[in-house]
């Protein structure tokens, strides 16, 4: 089995903060312990404000080894609410990025 | 973690807090709730969840939560109170309402709530049962949320309508029938952070990631908006002229839908007139936004079909709310979009269901017109307001407060509130508010958690219990849902277990009726042909039938909507009425128009040179559900401070910089919050997050959870409602300035 990974579609990330507490919840992390984190970026260009949302797994994410170990979801990915994140072997993650705009793969350690 | 079991539920406020109808599956280990999922298998979520769900077990066993009946024991707002038994607190209640009914009549009691969600059926149940006319969502200012739009809908289209999200389908987005919108414009409202009214927010993103484009309007740059075709960064309160201003260009340009409005419509050519004065020069002047986008808005959005309106709050909150809604919703009809695939269909309680009634039509399916009318009697604005007097049975929270205070035409001596944190959250011109509660002889606070208002005037407390602690159910819109009781948390109970309690022993000939709160959910689900236990062992839900009267579409072809059964509208003429004959029958301007803010550069510019910016509050967060959460240690530190966010061309010449303390204020008071200065807000304008105290401060008077520093309506009005009652709370155009905080003074006080 391929090394795992979660892509991030980042052109559909609200900036919910589900993946955020589903991770708290799913390994009972305390307040200031995060799996995840979600980053905004807010930019003036041209014609707009840009605002984006990207969340990043931190060293406390294990990519939910105690869920994936018996064919479940990771908690963020069950529970995002955009269903922007995916689960996966990096190997086709990276296929997936070929059809989509604004894509970020993870692989934690 | 392991677990015991699974129970499989519906989410419906207590918890999250919201307005509901995600599937839910609730891990059990040793009688407590471990961990809480969505369930995959249901149609309205799909498995998704919001982190308030997520984070439901540090709500549901908070050490702060109340989890049994308590009374107060010292004076009021020493927070001093003792626990006692639900008997001696019913007992208590029932002896002191009782008196007082006794004594004034049972309308000088008021029955309390927040915003809708799951309390509406159970709180007015209590009321009626109780013989007051007084429901009343105390301190809403014009009574601004939802009322209004659903008053012009009913009025103009005999029904309701909402964006087509396949929602009332089981097969959703792949269901045959169903077609994706091709332009979705989202007005006054931010799918993010949650679920407003029965509508799961991210639905939105569903249908964008499908193909829908966006036409966004908003004063701020929403995450939305940032991915808008086009976005209209309008100026608060000037939406009714904008809703005029695309008329004008639909019908001006031919873009509407010819068929539709001649077989199915009325009022049309007087529209056409009115809409004429709305030049898209004039719109662009009174919205600050550009001609061009206006055309091009209007262009795009009736250029497609099908397209879909999702509409928020600020639609109420716009000066003459109720006409502004009735524009809008003149949008979808004139377009031939509605109650088709993709559009705007109209949205009936599932199997025709009523948990909390919606309508003047529900009203008296449950409780029989004769009562109803009887109630307006005494009703707080029936007698002022012809249009709150036709529909629905809400008491009109501006006047309501003015005669608690006046006592005038008659005294009102006691409040129930029950989950409304009203010093917290909604009532505008909060120091009013305390004052006039601060009257009262009795008060008696339902609620899960201490807030400044049972702290402020609490005489007895009833805990209640979250959604996963109880039997309940929902038909708000679709699917007929049942809510199923996981654990029991201390001694709390539902909602509707402590109403139905109380109502019997107020109304003992409930008693032959309803023994459990099982009979009086089994004698409402009667119209759908099923019961809890059916309902609950067939998997928890079911959508309404195809070809039925809450199933889209194109009903009114069927004549599935009109109580004679022929095609056409539930309006006084069976059609869809840009002409109104109930708002000309109330003394209403039968056709929409747009009024200026109580406050603003056109109609006050001595003030709004002294309070040069625009104030609007109640941006929504994820992980709060107005003002719940704030204790809630996962959530807290996703969105940790009240903050105002200002534009840095208006930051920087006042030296304020991004995270630093400043006070915002008007003639009516100031407050503090933190600055977050960002290109998202309008220059003139600054947002202000609502429903904000810090339960980690002292409830005690007069701190009262630090409400007097950061509670936004400390600067909101009172007495701005709209010419029909509903509609107009200033909460989005109340003037104010921003300034730093001045050393010492501000910084230790
Ligand atoms: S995969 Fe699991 S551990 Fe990693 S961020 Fe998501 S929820 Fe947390
Ligand atoms: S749950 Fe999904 S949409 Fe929400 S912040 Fe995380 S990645 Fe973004
Ligand atoms: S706010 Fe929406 S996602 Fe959260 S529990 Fe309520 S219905 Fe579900």
């Amino acid at each position: 089995m391929g090394r795992k990974g979660l892509l991030i579609d980042y052109e559909y990330c609200t900036g919910c903060h589900t993946c955020e507490v589903a991770c708290k919840q799913e390994h009972h992390y305390q307040p200031g312990q995060w799996g995840i984190k979600v980053n905004e970026l807010v930019m003036e260009t041209f014609h707009k404000v840009a605002v984006d949302y990207l969340p990043f797994p931190t060293d406390l994410c294990d990519l939910c080894v105690q869920r994936t170990a018996h064919g479940e979801l990771p908690s963020c990915v069950k529970h995002c609410q955009a269903a922007c994140m995916t689960y996966g072997e990096v190997s086709q993650l990276v296929q997936e990025m070929e059809k989509k705009a604004k894509t970020v793969l993870f692989a934690p350690k | 973690m392991g677990h015991d079991k699974i129970v499989t539920s519906t989410a419906w406020s207590p918890g999250p807090g919201c307005h509901g109808g995600c599937g839910v599956k609730l891990f059990v280990q040793d009688d407590k709730v471990v961990r809480v999922e969505g369930d995959e298998q249901h149609p309205f979520s799909n498995g998704r969840a919001c982190p308030r769900l997520l984070a439901m077990t540090q709500y549901m066993y908070h050490p702060d939560r109340i989890t049994y009946p308590l009374k107060r024991v010292g004076e009021r707002g020493t927070g001093k109170f003792e626990r006692i038994t639900w008997d001696e607190a019913l007992d208590a209640i029932e002896e002191k309402l009782g008196r007082i009914r006794d004594e004034h009549g049972p309308e000088a009691v008021l029955f309390c709530q927040g915003t809708g969600r799951d309390i509406g059926g159970p709180i007015s149940f209590l009321a009626y049962s109780y013989g007051s006319p007084n429901w009343v969502q105390l301190g809403l200012g014009g009574h601004s949320c939802y009322t209004p739009r659903l008053g012009a809908m009913m009025a103009t289209q005999g029904d309701y309508a909402v964006l087509d999200a396949a929602q009332f389908s089981e097969l959703r987005y792949d269901d045959p029938e169903y077609e994706l919108p091709k332009v979705i414009v989202i007005w006054g409202q931010n799918p993010m952070p949650g679920c407003p009214d029965g509508f799961f927010g991210h639905w939105i993103v569903d249908c964008m990631k499908r193909g829908s484009k966006l036409i966004v309007i908003d004063p701020r740059w929403t995450w939305f908006a940032s991915r808008a075709e086009q976005f209209l960064q309008i100026r608060p309160g000037t939406d009714g002229a904008l809703a005029l201003g695309l008329i004008h260009v639909i019908i001006k340009e031919h873009l509407y839908d010819k068929a539709f409005v001649e077989a199915w419509t009325e009022g049309f050519d007087e529209l056409k007139a009115r809409a004429a004065e709305y030049t898209p020069e004039r719109v662009a002047e009174i919205t600050w936004l550009p001609q061009d986008a206006i055309i091009a808005a209007a262009r795009l959005y009736a250029g497609a079909k099908p397209a879909a309106i999702h509409w928020g709050v600020p639609i109420d909150m716009n000066p003459e709310g109720s006409t502004v809604a009735q524009a809008i919703s003149h949008l979808w009809c004139l377009t031939g979009n509605l109650d088709v695939p993709g559009g705007n269909i109209i949205a009936r309680p599932s199997h025709g269901v009523t948990t909390y009634p919606f309508s003047t039509q529900e009203m008296h399916e449950l409780y029989g017109e004769e009562f109803v009318k009887r109630l307006n009697e005494k009703r707080i604005g029936a007698n002022e307001y012809a249009m709150v007097r036709n529909f629905r049975g809400w008491a009109q929270p501006d006047l309501t407060v003015q005669q608690m205070l006046s006592g005038e035409p008659y005294p009102i001596k006691a409040c129930w509130i029950q989950t409304s944190n009203i010093l917290g959250g909604q009532a505008v011109d909060v120091r009013l508010h305390h004052e006039a509660l601060k009257k009262m002889e009795f008060v008696v606070v339902a609620d899960l958690f201490h807030n400044p208002t049972s702290m402020a005037v609490a005489d007895i407390i009833l805990p209640v219990a979250s959604f996963a602690e109880k039997e309940s159910f929902r038909s708000w819109w679709a699917p007929l849902q049942v809510i199923a009781p996981a654990v029991q948390v201390g001694e709390c109970r539902s909602d509707w277990e402590i109403n139905l309690e109380l109502a019997k022993r107020f109304n003992p000939e409930l008693k032959k009726r309803y023994e459990t709160v099982k009979d009086l959910i089994n004698d409402r689900m009667k119209v759908a042909g099923t019961s809890y236990d059916e309902l609950k062992q067939a998997g928890g839900w079911v959508m309404p039938e195809r070809g039925s009267a809450s199933r889209p579409y194109r009903r009114y072809e069927k004549g599935l909507l009109r109580p004679d059964g022929k095609p056409g509208f539930r309006t006084p003429s069976g059609k869809v009425e840009f002409y109104s004959r109930s708002y000309a029958e109330w003394g209403l301007d039968p056709l929409p128009y747009f009024s200026e803010p109580p406050a603003s550069e056109v109609r006050t510019p001595e003030q709004y040179e002294k309070y040069p910016l625009i104030m609007v509050t109640g941006r929504r967060s994820s992980v709060y559900f107005h003002s719940e959460h704030r204790m809630i240690p996962w959530l807290r530190e996703c969105d940790p401070d009240p903050i105002v966010e200002i534009h840095p061309s208006v930051a920087k010449p006042l030296g304020i910089e991004n995270g630093e303390w400043v006070c915002i204020e008007n003639d009516q008071g100031r407050i503090k919050r933190k600055a977050v200065v960002t290109p998202i807000v309008h220059p003139k304008v600054v947002s202000v997050p609502h429903g904000w105290w810090l339960p980690e401060q002292a409830g005690q008077e007069p701190k009262l959870f630090g409400i007097w520093d950061v509670n936004c309506n400390v600067l909101t009005p009172t007495g701005t409602q709209s010419k029909s009652g509903y509609g107009g709370g200033a909460y989005k155009t109340t003037l104010v300035k921003v300034a730093k905080l001045r050393e010492g003074r501000d910084r230790n006080g």
